[in-house]
């Protein structure tokens, strides 16, 4: 299963700069981004290539970070792929913590969730001739 | 490595067994003639007393016993004050005084307090009770992390160090990683410090690659200066692989060792031959009854310098009830659950900062380090509890977090009758402290 960084953020300026500038100072490349925002804090999570060594730099930086299993479905880039999934978590009870997607060049579009019971993906994935995706794909 | 399985169950020792252990009626025979001698002293050497007890109608002849205690005047902070730098002294400074301590001095003029030899001698003793509560003697090696200065924190510890015959390491607070080095390389028996300075001595050994727990010869912590919590303690003995115990005093009154806890840790021993506790309604300045709280009140016993009548300490502590199974027939105090003048008024409820370090140890999911920052808005005050997250808190969903607030946000409701704003802030935002941890952020 891929490994999302989630990183504990307060709502200040320049901190994400920062977190940026730690993660590139340990050669860390990131794949993906988003930031869930309230009032008072943050929480970054990101896709990078080499997970252990961007949470023990972020880590040493005093952040609050940790690994996250999260899964990774690749779909085509087209109107009205994703729902039928959505439909099909609904029907398998997965409750959706949250999701996000980023474009993979012109034909695909990885979509990333966070759901309690992650076992049925793989399977509904493959019932709709999607692509799960692990940690090696990203 | 050192067998630390036995820290809460070896033997007893004792510093001065014949006055721990002593009788009630030895106990109140001493202090009726020490308080007669005191009484006598502050007359005659010292106009404010002489004209407070005159006003009073009381003349020393008056006081027979301990019984007497009741009308004597009382002395408050403020008195101290007025009488800057030298009013209250009994002795001339230039013969007879050894050292001179003063408060900080930050909210009006320093109180100063004289100290003759005799006077050093009898606080050392006091502190060498507390090194030996905690298991400590003359064998042990005591790693003194208070600040040395006219905070009486560093050399009261020192002169009990000094009393019992340890080998004293007088570090004086900060320079973190060099305290961590020489108490694993002169192997340290006992810690004295302010237990937030423990808890950062602790976290930067553990940062250094040590476990103190285990690696370090520890056993013992002497900490105060500062309230903490439970939690704050369970941390401590943790992390450090000590019985912490909390220790009491005021530079007015002496220093550390007017109180100390022994390692049963259910309130702090008195040193009631060298001071006798009243604890008082602060509102009739009448006794309230054993476990009941109310205002410490100390006089004092064997001062020659400084010595005090009623002195009003301001902290908010009672008397524990019962005899303690350690041995010492010492009456105990609670540990200090707030100040009389700390006490903060918010939307008009009283409230002791205390209160929010005891509601926030019930969560395991947040540490020790806290900050209240209290704002108006409007006509209304405004409280924030800024708390940080245990590595181990999967804040990976916001709603995990928001709930953990919510939590937080309810006990405290609950506890203290006002609405707080809980924020979840990010690690080490969070003022770590050298001394006296600054808590509580007013900008009322």
């Amino acid at each position: 299963m891929p490994n999302q960084v989630t990183v504990f953020l307060e709502n200040e300026q320049g901190r994400l700069a920062a977190l940026c500038h730690t993660l590139a100072a340990a050669d860390v490349n990131m794949s993906a981004l988003t930031v869930a925002d309230t009032a008072s804090y943050g929480v970054a999570r990101l896709l990078v290539d080499k997970p252990e060594p961007a949470l023990q730099a972020l880590l040493d930086a005093g952040y609050r970070a940790k690994l996250t299993d999260v899964s990774a479905v690749e779909i085509p880039n087209v109107v009205g792929s994703l729902a039928p999934l959505l439909e099909a978590f609904d029907e398998a009870g997965l409750n959706l913590e949250y999701a996000y997607c980023f474009g993979s060049g012109q034909e695909k579009v990885t979509v990333v969730f966070r759901v309690e019971n992650p076992e049925g993906i793989a399977e509904i994935a493959q019932r709709l001739g999607y692509r799960l995706l692990h940690s090696a794909d990203l | 490595m050192t067998d630390k399985t036995q820290l809460k169950t070896r033997p007893e020792r004792y510093f001065q067994p014949e006055i721990e252990k002593a009788s009630a009626d030895a106990l109140f025979a001493v202090q009726s003639e020490r308080l007669l001698k005191t009484v006598n002293n502050c007359y005659a050497n010292i106009p404010f007393y002489r004209s407070a007890m005159d006003a009073l109608g009381v003349l020393p002849g008056d006081i027979t016993s301990a019984d007497d205690l009741s009308k004597l005047p009382f002395t408050t902070k403020q008195d101290m004050r007025d009488a800057y730098p030298f009013g209250l002294f009994a002795v001339d400074v230039h013969s007879r005084v050894q050292r001179l301590h003063a408060s900080s001095g930050t909210t009006g003029n320093a109180t100063v307090c004289g100290y003759t030899q005799e006077d050093i001698d009898n606080w050392g003793d006091c502190f060498a009770r507390s090194i030996a509560q905690v298991g400590g003697g003359r064998e042990s090696i005591l790693q003194i992390a208070y600040g040395y200065g006219l905070f009486t924190g560093g050399l009261g510890a020192h002169e009990g160090g000094i009393r019992i015959g340890a080998t004293i390491l007088p570090m004086s607070s900060g320079n973190t990683q060099r305290q961590v080095q020489m108490m694993n390389d002169f192997g340290t028996d006992i810690l004295a410090c302010t237990p937030s300075y423990a808890l950062l001595i602790a976290d930067t050994a553990i940062e250094m690659g040590y476990d103190p727990a285990s690696d370090f010869k520890l056993s013992g912590a002497i900490l105060g200066a500062e309230p903490w919590s439970e939690g704050m303690r369970q941390e401590i003995e943790d992390k450090l692989g000590v019985v912490a115990v909390d220790i009491y005093g005021l530079s007015e009154v002496m220093g550390p060792g007017v109180s100390c806890e022994c390692r049963v840790q259910n309130g702090l021993h008195v040193a009631e031959d060298q001071f006798i506790i009243e604890i008082l309604d602060p509102e009739t300045l009448k006794p309230v009854p054993d476990g009941e709280y109310g205002e410490v009140v100390f006089t004092t016993l064997t001062k020659e310098c400084s010595p005090l009548l009623r002195y009003r300490t301001r902290d908010i502590s009672c008397i524990v009830p019962g005899t303690c199974s350690c041995g010492r027939t010492l009456r105990r105090m609670g540990r200090i659950s707030g100040r009389t003048d700390d006490m903060l008024i918010i939307r008009g409820v009283n409230v002791f900062p205390s209160q929010f370090q005891q509601a926030i140890a019930e969560f395991a999911e947040v540490t020790n380090h806290y900050e209240i920052l209290l704002t108006r808005k409007g006509q209304l005050d405004k409280v924030e509890l800024k708390v940080e997250t245990t590595p181990e808190f999967d804040f990976d969903e916001i709603r995990k977090i928001e709930e953990l607030q919510q939590r937080i946000g309810n006990e405290l409701k609950s506890n203290l009758q006002v609405s707080v704003d809980v924020s979840v802030v990010e690690p080490k935002s969070i003022e770590r402290s050298m001394g006296k941890a600054r808590r509580v952020i007013d900008l009322r």
